[in-house]
């Protein structure tokens, strides 16, 4: 039997945003936490150096919401991974997302892990990251000295590493509405079929006009250092033809668009084919949810 | 820390350090030994407990955070010492082998079926996807779940 040792901590219980913000400001070695699921794990097993102060931050309920509007989606921070897949809404209009926070971990992480946090904490294999990249996600981060919005694409910086500033905080995502007509899938490959990391997934969103590509973004996770788009496979499927072997042809460029590692998971020659293949599969897919038959 | 919260139903007030588990709140300090420790870090799901009536890992949560909330534990379900659908369900079943998953298996089917009185198979397999039984008695778990339902039914 394992037992953990948590180091002595304090933990602080803001009810609003300001009391949150001047929190992070003024507390020396002062870490968020949210649902806790990455957290709390790395705190016990060593994966991180353990902080004096934690800031809970889903004691307020500004930070807990879904609003749509005529131009956009915003989500708050803390919101967890269950109220999202349970959104109606988001499965009406961004399925893409819905589809990744399904694959993620388990009914009971789901009850506590945030969508903020998975963010935050920068995994290379966040899978809420894919779908967030191809909807062109920006998130919104707070301070004592005001607030910025960076879009989703500029906020990793590497394995665990963000735009973040020690003060900030990540209060909401706010995602454009997708294109009308747009089709959109995530495809996830893991060692097992639940409660899984990712080996590699992909989200893939593409709009056709008159029987061409017209818009496709595609986004990857754990093949690089941090979730990628991959742009240039992207652009050459604009303005082709929708046809398997235009697909087939393309899409081996993602090969050179990923820079994977070989870890527990798998190893980077694998993680390298199945970018390829699932970047393929989730293309078809996502132009099938359009009603486009594809002969193979 | 001072906390307050409710467990299985009566309001408890507490002093915990921060550093304290809710696993560890429960087992070492309610004597609540129903809450298994397994992996003890959000893997097995040995350590389920019910939170406002969501099934979570109280091995990754830290006691302050359950301020004003309510907790439930499998002792909650025969409170009136008479065993619930769910708990029946599982003895007609046979799905009980080592017992020690049991609680969190109980607890998850009893969350699930409050939401979804009427589950498929694939909803059921779906909510237990956090959990681990390492005698593998899935199947008979998948069962009784199902069976619970139509209990609850009548």
């Amino acid at each position: 039997m394992t037992f953990y040792l948590i180091p002595k901590l304090n933990y602080h219980k803001p009810r609003s945003l300001d009391e949150a913000l001047k929190l992070l400001n003024e507390l020396e070695d002062a870490k968020v936490i949210a649902g806790g699921t990455d957290l709390i794990v790395d705190i016990k097993t060593g994966g991180i150096k353990p902080p004096k102060n934690l800031v809970d931050i889903t004691f307020i309920d500004e930070l807990k919401h879904i609003h749509v509007d005529s131009k956009s989606i915003r989500i708050g921070a803390a919101t967890t991974l269950q109220e999202i897949l349970e959104s109606n809404v988001l499965k009406e209009q961004i399925p893409v997302l819905v589809e990744a926070v399904s694959s993620m971990g388990s009914w009971h992480l789901r009850n506590m892990a945030t969508i903020g946090g998975n963010l935050c904490n920068a995994s290379p294999a966040a899978d809420t990251a894919p779908p967030l990249l191809v909807l062109n996600a920006e998130v919104k981060l707070n301070s004592v000295d005001g607030e910025r919005t960076v879009p989703l694409m500029k906020f990793f910086t590497g394995p665990k590493q963000t735009v973040l500033k020690p003060n900030e905080l990540m209060t909401e995502i706010i995602i454009p509405k997708p294109p009308e007509n747009s089709g959109m899938k995530f495809i996830k490959l893991g060692r097992r079929n639940a409660h899984t990391l990712s080996i590699v997934a992909v989200a893939a969103l593409v709009k056709v006009e008159d029987e061409r590509f017209g818009d496709v973004r595609i986004a990857l996770n754990a093949v690089a250092p941090t979730p990628i788009r991959a742009l240039k496979t992207e652009k050459a499927l604009i303005g082709e033809n929708v046809s398997i072997e235009v697909i087939e042809e393309k899409v081996k460029l993602v090969a050179e668009e990923v820079n994977p590692i070989t870890d527990v998971r798998a190893s980077a020659e694998y993680r390298r084919e199945m970018s390829v293949v699932l970047t393929r599969d989730a293309i078809i897919e996502s132009l099938k949810n359009l009603g486009f038959k594809l002969e193979v | 820390m001072k906390i307050k919260f409710t467990l299985n139903g009566e309001l408890v007030e507490v002093e915990v350090p921060p550093n304290m588990t809710l696993l560890d709140l429960l087992r070492r300090k309610l004597g609540v030994m129903s809450v298994k420790r397994g992996c003890d870090r959000g893997e097995c799901g040995s350590c389920t407990v019910l939170v406002d009536g969501k099934p979570v890992y109280s091995c990754l949560i830290l006691a302050p955070k359950i301020e004003g909330r309510s907790v439930v534990t499998v002792e909650y379900l025969s409170k009136n010492s008479e065993l619930h659908p769910v708990q029946e369900a599982f003895i007609e079943a046979g799905a009980v082998q080592c017992g020690f998953c049991t609680p969190a298996f109980i607890l998850t089917a009893y969350a699930l079926l409050n939401r979804n009185p009427n589950p498929s198979e694939y909803e059921v397999k779906k909510a237990f996807e956090g959990l681990i039984c390492r005698c593998t008695g899935y199947v008979k778990m998948v069962e009784a779940v199902l069976l619970a339902a139509k209990k609850l039914k009548h």
